[in-house]
């Protein structure tokens, strides 16, 4: 390869096998057939086809709900199409990216890509050693070619065009007395094998974070403090290499928590948008120190030990249940999950240990609170201008079988209904804040104290994305480099001129893939550093 | 000057840049229509350009392939040159007044000008015009224009009657100067997408065209265009630009995600989407560099890229559900 005249742009057959390998193909054994598969797979064609079809695999997860992203709309999907939804659950639709077609997609392909790159790099390193080759005999078949008559003997018309080629960088050699063989531009391939390299980091990097990192959810109302443990997240998802007992002893205190909203802008869809959120807190480290720290969207905090993301908000109204004597038997600012923009949230009391059932409440937080027939009890703005608790109740069994179950939602299938006032339909609690609502049949009182708001945290680790940024930027100016420098090869040839005594200079020029350029550099060599009139 | 003014201006800037560049439209169509070879000199067309081509190269004793000659002015009718000029001036004029549509709104706003749907094809709309007229400053593209403006016009009609969204600050997670840097290269990039992808198009015309080349193949203004190896050539040279371009914004938008959401990569249809275009574009590169693969098959791959890139913009934005729901509609 480093001898021939083309400067092919096909990669090297991978084990740099000479053509007697093809001759002895049509009797494959085991060994030859497992090399001509290796010889397949690395082809470039190959790469090229798996190349697409990574590109076609991954668009069903945009197209179709992802389990990973929103379960409860994955179910829903699956659910509302009877016949398709099983079918596609089975081949992985609703979780393309761990799927193992997807898998294997990539997979091949950065096989491939090591089975490619690889022997490149052992004959980029050689190329990069060796000398040019000998000038072709007849350098006016080369793609570009020029000619010129200089006043000099033939060694000083060589001299100088070795000068001109150093000049702009090309690596010459002198293969005889009367040629030079010249080449720049290795970097291009270079560029190319880091760029094909550094794909590979990518993709160890991105398995190294889901190996090892983790993330974990948890809602924390104004006031209260979040100790690092695992029973403190509401949901925790680990890598499968990590140690969930082992995470860094750190707390943070939510001291306030500041919104905004949209409210000068009445224009289509901008009125009560979200504008700012804040989360003032105080954060202890391992060493015991506490300082205040500010998290914001987009202001992530760094712990050491997990990057803590302010990724929601909403509000916990601080809700009191009393039993018949007066004596509290619940009291606690409980978050309502935000249903829409203007926060109309959904959530449950639970109150376990009320005589002589159990009791639980469901219902909705209304931070500016309407209720009308037709839509039932909904929030008109989120900010609370008119703070409202609208609740059903119900007595029974609060944990049938012992299963867990979400805290915002209340499992009533062995619970009943408190009838209404008049003893008929279903008793239905309307609360502003400071209000008491008396329980009926001697059961106590429920009371909405105030509502604090939440934020929602997510704390999460990812080792491996060092290296996967590290090695995308890598990619990057390896491609930069592969697609911006040009491998050329210049060859001299110098002969007398008949009968004149001067020196016929001819050079021709030789570019990987189609080179605009080529010409110009010609005609830039031969006019030499300091011009060769 | 208040807000509301700002917004006015605006938008009335906008209006007559697209009042502009329709009458840039017609003006480059009638240059295109004048320089369709006449039935007698077809026959001449083809050496005559030779000739010219030959004449522009300094060293006697090269050729250059004719191809890389843009078509000769001096072969062209007083009134064809007359016609460019003027769809030049009209070009320039229109991308203007767009400009200072995009500079009033971001005046208007008090902030980068790229946050919702509307602002984001005004702005496209705005560099893809830049990015021709520039290019058209070192080389002789006027028989790109009409393929630049017409397309760039019906992004504008489409986002002043279907995105327009009224002025408005942003939402919390576009608050970041990553919005500049990852959404402002985003822009660009689809941008030179456009110029490759006009030029893909007009290379595998051309193409058929040449390989067809019937007389009466020959007798329309393509006949005047380069030829399809060098408009194959031109269009690799956008897309060895835009890819990785692409790539940065791929990449910064992973930098973006991690401090707004907590996690670089989400598979939210929006970076879906990136991801298939990044992966169809490299695929282009890499069908151009496998041997045995044709020219035009490569270019159909990056035609594709393109489409997803219409998609990722137009459909993804408004009918996908993710977190990049952003366009304000
Ligand atoms: C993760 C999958 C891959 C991606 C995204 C990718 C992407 C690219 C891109 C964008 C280029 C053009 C830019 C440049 O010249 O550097 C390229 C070139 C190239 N790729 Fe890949 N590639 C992949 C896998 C492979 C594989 C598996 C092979 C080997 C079979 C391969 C061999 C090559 C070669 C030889 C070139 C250079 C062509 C030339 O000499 O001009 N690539 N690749």
């Amino acid at each position: 390869m480093s001898t021939d005249q083309s400067l092919s742009t096909q990669p090297a057959p991978p084990d740099g096998g000479g053509p007697g390998d093809g001759i002895t193909q049509p009797r494959l054994g085991p060994v030859g057939w497992l090399r001509f598969l290796w010889r397949q797979l690395t082809s470039m064609r190959t790469a090229l086809f798996l190349l697409l079809l990574l590109a076609v695999g991954a668009v069903p997860g945009s197209t179709f709900p992802q389990r990973s992203i929103d379960a409860a709309r994955t179910t829903q999907w699956i659910t509302d199409h009877p016949t398709a939804g099983p079918l596609l659950d089975r081949l992985g639709f609703f979780e393309v990216y761990a799927s193992p077609w997807f898998a294997a997609i990539y997979l091949l392909l950065f096989v491939s890509l090591i089975g490619c790159v690889v022997p490149r790099t052992r004959i980029h390193w050689h190329q990069q050693r060796s000398r040019p080759p000998r000038a072709p005999r007849r350098l006016e078949r080369l793609p570009a070619h020029r000619e010129e008559v200089l006043d000099a003997t033939p060694d000083e018309a060589l001299e100088r065009m070795r000068t001109a080629l150093r000049a702009r960088r090309y690596r010459v050699h002198a293969h005889d007395a009367t040629s030079l063989s010249a080449e720049k531009g290795y970097l291009k391939e270079t560029g190319n094998l880091v760029f094909h390299l550094a794909l590979i980091g990518v993709l160890v990097g991105v398995a190294w974070g889901h190996l090892l990192g983790w993330k974990g959810d948890v809602i924390l109302p104004v006031g209260q403090t979040f100790a690092n443990t695992l029973s403190r997240y509401d949901t925790f998802s680990p890598g499968p290499w990590v140690d969930p007992t082992d995470l860094d002893p750190f707390t943070i205190r939510l001291d306030s928590m500041d919104v905004s909203f949209e409210t000068g802008d009445k224009g289509k869809g901008q009125f009560g948008m979200p504008r700012d959120f804040r989360a003032a807190t105080t954060f202890t480290g391992p060493d015991g120190r506490a300082e205040r720290r500010e998290i914001a969207v987009n202001h992530p905090l760094e712990t050491g030990g997990g990057t803590v993301f302010l990724l929601g908000n909403g509000y916990a109204p601080h809700i009191t249940v009393r039993d018949a004597s007066g004596t509290v038997i619940y009291a606690d600012a409980t978050p309502f999950l935000a249903q829409d923009n203007n926060y109309t949230s959904v959530g449950a009391v639970k109150v376990p240990g009320a005589q002589p059932d159990q009791l639980g409440f469901a219902g909705f937080f209304l931070p500016t609170g309407v209720i009308d027939s037709q839509r039932g009890p909904h929030s008109v703005f989120p900010d609370t201008l008119d703070p409202q608790l609208a609740l059903t109740a119900f007595s029974g069994e609060l944990f049938p079988g012992g299963a867990p179950q979400s805290v915002y939602t209340l499992d009533t299938a062995k619970m009943t209904p408190l009838p209404g006032k008049d003893g008929t339909g279903q008793l239905r609690i309307l609360l502003r804040p400071g209000e008491t609502f008396q329980l009926p049949g001697g059961r106590g009182s429920i009371t909405f104290d105030g509502v604090e708001r939440f934020a929602g945290l997510s704390i999460r680790t990812d080792p491996g994305k060092t290296l996967t940024l590290v090695s995308a930027l890598l990619a990057l100016a390896g491609l930069v480099l592969s697609l911006v420098v040009r491998r050329r090869r210049v060859f001299v040839r110098v002969g007398p001129h008949e009968g004149t005594g001067r020196t016929v200079v001819s050079v021709g020029g030789l570019a990987k893939d189609d080179d605009e350029g080529m010409d110009d550099e010609v005609a830039a060599v031969l006019s030499g550093p300091e011009g060769t009139r | 000057m208040t807000d509301y003014t700002l917004a006015q201006l605006s938008n009335y800037s906008v209006y007559s840049s697209m009042v502009v560049l329709t009458l840039a439209m017609l003006a480059h169509g009638v240059y295109l229509a004048r320089i369709v070879p006449a039935r007698e000199s077809v026959a001449e067309a083809a050496p005559e350009r030779e000739l010219v081509a030959a004449g522009t190269a300094t060293g006697g004793a090269v050729t250059p392939p004719a191809d890389t000659v843009a078509p000769a002015a001096a072969e062209e009718p007083a009134s064809a040159r007359k016609a460019a000029g003027i769809a030049r001036s009209l070009t320039w004029l229109g991308t203007l007044l767009l400009v200072a549509g995009v500079v009033l709104r971001a005046a208007e706003v008090h902030r980068w000008p790229l946050g919702n749907m509307y602002e984001f094809a005004l702005v496209g709309a705005m560099f893809t015009l830049l990015g021709y007229v520039g290019w058209s400053t070192r080389r002789d593209l006027r028989w790109l224009g009409l393929f630049i403006v017409t397309p760039v016009l019906l992004v504008l009609g489409a986002a002043i009657t279907v995105w327009y969204t009224d002025a408005s600050e942003l939402m919390p997670s576009l608050r970041s100067y990553w919005l500049a840097i990852h959404v402002t290269v985003a822009t660009m990039t689809v941008a030179v997408f456009t110029l490759g992808a006009a030029l893909g198009v007009l290379y595998l015309v051309q193409d058929r065209l040449e390989a067809g080349s019937g007389e009466a193949g020959r007798r329309s203004f393509m006949a005047r265009l380069p030829s399809a190896r060098a408009l194959e050539r031109m269009t690799y040279s956008t897309h060895i630009v835009a890819f990785p371009m692409w790539t940065f914004t791929v990449i910064a938008g992973a930098i973006w995600a991690r401090q707004a959401w907590g996690s670089y990569w989400n598979w939210d249809p929006k970076e879906v989407w990136s991801f298939v275009i990044w992966v169809f574009y490299a695929a282009y590169l890499h069908a151009r560099a496998t041997t045995g693969w044709k020219r035009q098959n490569a270019v159909w791959i990056a035609l594709a890229g393109f489409v997803c890139v219409v998609l990722n913009f137009a459909v993804v934005n408004v009918f996908l559900v993710g977190m990049h729901s952003y366009s304000g509609l």
